[in-house]
């Protein structure tokens, strides 16, 4: 367990490195720059906020410096927000995105799971029609559907919860809820289909000989292989989850990571894409070695394998 | 989907019981977000009481340092924040006393000796004096400061020249002298009739020098002076809150001279930019105002919101530039058949159906009390000669696609199509729509690399001067490679007119020249959409969105 924790943090670092490489050279080498704006900059000007932001260097030196300032842990101003560091935008923007997309999984999990070993259990029953076919629709559903749909009737209509904004934990209920419920139709489908697999196999037929309750056959004896599909899934869902997504921000107005993420790009933020990227980056490689370790214990064959 | 699982959970209670109870957790999830979500007033509701106002944003704005700021966000805190010289009248934008009590013009017009008030205090209780605004113009104008609008401070004597770094503070002589304390004069290159005007703009307005000098501000970009803890201003609010895309909050500035007439305790600035998100926002009471609506939804708010929904006159003109570098844009006659083939009237009506108005020349009509001849016309048959004449000379029989650039979005892309078939039919042109980013279009445009452009321009202040200059040879803005020496000449005598009848004789000329030889199409003049509540007060349309706060209430729809 030890060599694999090692071993992947070894190789974290070559990696980050080959990503904030080619996320510097792509961004500078794509059309237009951050001071291009509608209303005409004079050269002179342009020459200062260039020297401003080091712009003026050779690109090579430039790159050399970013990558020093990076090892200092030092990801520079933002170029749209000059008044704030990356590191300060990133700071107040994850947080955010942190409890939406934590709020999220705990929907997501908490309606996916149950939804899914019920139908697992009961296959070919309407209990198993019904949560699949709605997850089937949850899944063809896009969040900038549901979202409207679930601010129409809790909050145009029923009044129960605020519309927008992320200002106290009544704003939380629901993006989580949008994000959480796009979420739990993926889960719901792919316990279901992990948890019939299991429910097969001989050990599961020798326990229920042995007398075993379907709860316990559920939770001691079929979940542990069942909910392998789904631990697989969780990583990358999880990254993706916690650094926030554009349209729920939009939809919801929510200050969190995923709009720095596409509006850096757009506005040619070049410190900033580079910041974000490179803690998704990180979040990604973090999570996986998390999940490794958690099919690890959930897997005594994977935990051989490793 | 949540409902509909309980619901079959339920069903099969019986084999599943343990699993059920095991699960009890998400009745009891469910029962708290029904206890959060109890039904709670809304922002507009509560606003009467606490008098505070909830304004849709639009946008995040880049700055919050006048000198360096750029838009109209920037425009829209920093009015609350800061006061210049003068101020403004809440309907017509006439100059009123500001920071200025009193003012008096040479006769010559080149002179403006402002007195002002003693009673001026910056946030923390410092005196504003004579020397703060002068601090200020050198702080804008020095350029070592980088600022994109310190070109606004031109008309000062001598600033151009310091600004661009031919001569220092000492020898450039900049139009400004500080006589005494609170008595500032400056001095003009040429008269200009609006120049009291031009004070509102940001980019006029003092900062506080010991706060700019305590971060380091004065020549550096990006310092810590704008964060809430550290702003000084000396306007009717204070800064005291702001969350990155989220919200900025303001309130009432109790040392500001005026105090006494501000009705409202708080601003609430909330950057909301998708403005389906924005109505959204407004019809659950979220907001007050919001910054724009989409066209898309004029309609249903129309009938939905009638008293709500406002189509306010907006100081701006969307056009095409014409690359005059590249055939076929080169001769003036494909220019003039482009223009001409255009119905502007059908363009406004059917496409864009939100009130714009049809552009007749470049200019707004009535800005500032300038009326251009109606002179930009629909005319098939001609366009068809005109083309005609120039396929002849050059032997051809039709003309190559024309590329048509635009930034990506919707509203462009409809425009795009509509020309696109008012050509087809009238000039039987193909015309190649191509939509590029944001940044990828500015580039291309300023670096000469299209055929025939997209653009749109918001007029700064009130007078064709704003909108006139962009088309002086080698001007920055111009980018369609169009230099004609009749146009500069009027405009420089525009510039340096004694009378009004001298000035709009002069630009009525560079209009004539701008439809004779087509540089650019005007297509549309814009209007300002928004959604605003009945219970606010004291708010009127005005050409630049100018909306001084201090004049504004809160007040029950059914009173007068």
């Amino acid at each position: 367990m030890r060599k694999l924790i090692i071993s992947r943090v070894l190789q974290a670092v070559p990696t980050l490195w080959v990503i904030a490489t080619l996320t510097f050279f792509m961004t500078r080498y794509a059309p237009g720059g951050p001071f291009d704006s509608e209303r005409a900059i004079p050269e002179e000007i342009k020459i200062k906020l260039q020297s401003h932001f080091g712009l003026d260097r050779p690109l090579f030196d430039q790159y050399l410096l970013y990558l020093k300032n990076l090892l200092q842990g030092d990801l520079g101003p933002s170029f749209k927000y000059p008044e704030w560091e990356v590191s300060e935008l990133i700071a107040t923007a994850f947080p955010v995105s942190l409890t939406l997309g934590l709020l999220s999984l705990l929907i997501a999990l908490m309606v996916g799971i149950p939804a899914g070993m019920i139908a697992a259990l009961r296959k070919n029953s309407w209990v198993d029609y019904l949560p699949m076919s709605l997850s089937m629709a949850g899944i063809c559903l896009p969040t900038f559907v549901l979202g409207p749909l679930l601010i129409y009737a809790l909050s145009t209509q029923l009044g129960m919860f605020p519309p927008l904004g992320w200002y106290g934990p009544a704003d939380w209920v629901l993006p989580s809820l949008t994000l959480g419920l796009f979420y739990a139709a993926y889960i719901a489908r792919l316990t279901r289909a992990g948890m019939l697999e299991t429910l097969q196999q001989d050990y599961v037929r020798t326990a229920r000989a042995k007398g075993a309750t379907s709860w316990r056959i559920l939770t001691k004896h079929a979940a542990r292989g069942g909910l392998l599909p789904v631990v697989t899934f969780l990583g990358p869902a999880f990254a993706g989850l916690i650094t926030g997504s554009f349209v729920i921000e939009s939809i919801f107005f929510i200050p969190g990571l995923g709009k720095f993420f596409v509006t850096a790009a757009f506005n040619r933020d070049y410190t900033m894409v580079l910041g974000t990227v490179l803690f998704y980056a990180s979040l990604i490689i973090l999570l996986n070695l998390l999940v490794d370790l958690l099919q690890a214990w959930l897997d005594p064959k994977a935990r051989q394998e490793k | 989907m949540l409902a509909s699982f309980l619901f079959c959970a339920s069903q099969s209670m019986q084999i599943f019981y343990p699993l059920i109870q095991h699960f009890r957790f998400l009745a009891i999830g469910a029962f708290l977000l029904v206890a959060l979500g109890c039904s709670q007033p809304s922002n507009v509701e509560k606003a009467l009481e606490e008098k505070i106002l909830h304004f849709g944003l639009g946008a995040e704005p880049q700055h919050l340092d006048p000198h360096l700021s750029t838009s109209v966000a920037a425009h829209n805190i920093l009015s609350a924040l800061l006061e210049g010289l003068v101020s403004e009248d809440p309907k017509s934008l006439k100059p009123l006393p500001g920071m200025a009590k009193s003012w008096e013009i040479s006769e010559d017009a080149k002179t403006y000796t402002f007195t002002l008030r003693q009673n001026g205090r910056w946030s923390n209780g410092d005196p504003v004096t004579a020397h703060d605004f002068a601090y200020s113009f050198r702080r804008i104008l020095n350029p070592n400061l980088g600022s994109q609008y310190a070109s606004m401070l031109y008309p000062l004597k001598n600033a151009s020249s310091y600004h661009q770094g031919h001569k220092a503070w000492e020898e450039a002589e900049v139009g400004v002298a500080v006589l005494d304390d609170f008595t500032l004069q400056l001095t003009l290159e040429n008269p200009v009739p609006y120049f009291l005007q031009l004070l509102n703009h940001y980019s006029w307005f003092p900062v506080h020098r010991p706060t700019i000098e305590k971060h380091g501000a004065y020549e550096k970009i990006g310092t810590a002076w704008t964060k809430p803890q550290n702003f000084v201003g000396n306007g009717p609010f204070l800064l005291s809150g702001h969350q990155i895309n989220s919200v900025i909050e303001v309130k009432k500035n109790d040392a500001y001279w005026d105090a006494d007439a501000v009705q409202l305790k708080g601003i609430r600035f909330y950057p909301i930019e998708a403005t389906f998100t924005e109505e959204r926002a407004y019809r659950s009471g979220f907001l007050h105002l919001t910054q724009s609506v989409s066209a898309d939804r004029i309609d249903f708010l129309k009938e939905k919101y009638p008293d709500d929904l406002h189509f306010e006159p907006y100081l701006g003109t969307y056009f095409y530039r014409f690359n005059l570098k590249a055939p076929p844009f080169d001769d003036q006659r494909v220019r003039q058949a482009f223009c001409l083939a255009v119905d502007r009237e059908r363009l406004v009506d059917k496409v864009l159906k939100g009130g714009q108005l049809p552009a007749t020349s470049f200019t707004p009509p009535g800005t500032g009390g300038f009326s251009p001849t109606p002179r930009f016309r629909y005319d098939p048959d001609s366009a068809k000669k005109l083309l005609q004449s120039y396929l002849q000379e050059k032997g051809l029989d039709r003309l190559p696609p024309i590329e048509l650039t635009y930034n990506t979005s919707e509203g462009h892309k409809k425009v795009a199509e509509a020309l696109h078939g008012m050509w087809k039919d009238t000039l039987g042109v193909e015309i190649r729509l191509l939509n590029m980013e944001w940044k990828v279009f500015l580039s291309s445009v300023a670096k000469g690399e299209f055929t025939l452009a997209r653009a749109g321009w918001i007029g700064d202040y009130v007078d064709p001067h704003t909108f006139l200059h962009m088309w002086r040879s080698g001007e920055g803005l111009n980018m369609t490679g169009w230099t004609n020496n009749l146009y500069d000449g009027a405009l420089q005598r525009a510039e340096m007119a004694g009378s009004e009848e001298e000035r709009w004789a002069n630009f009525q000329t560079c209009e004539e020249l701008l439809a004779e030889e087509v540089p650019i199409l005007p297509l549309y003049f814009y209007v300002h959409l928004t959604l605003r509540h009945p219970t606010v007060k004291g708010w009127h349309p005005t050409l630049l969105d100018h909306h001084p706060y201090k004049y504004v209430y809160l007040e029950k729809e059914d009173s007068p």
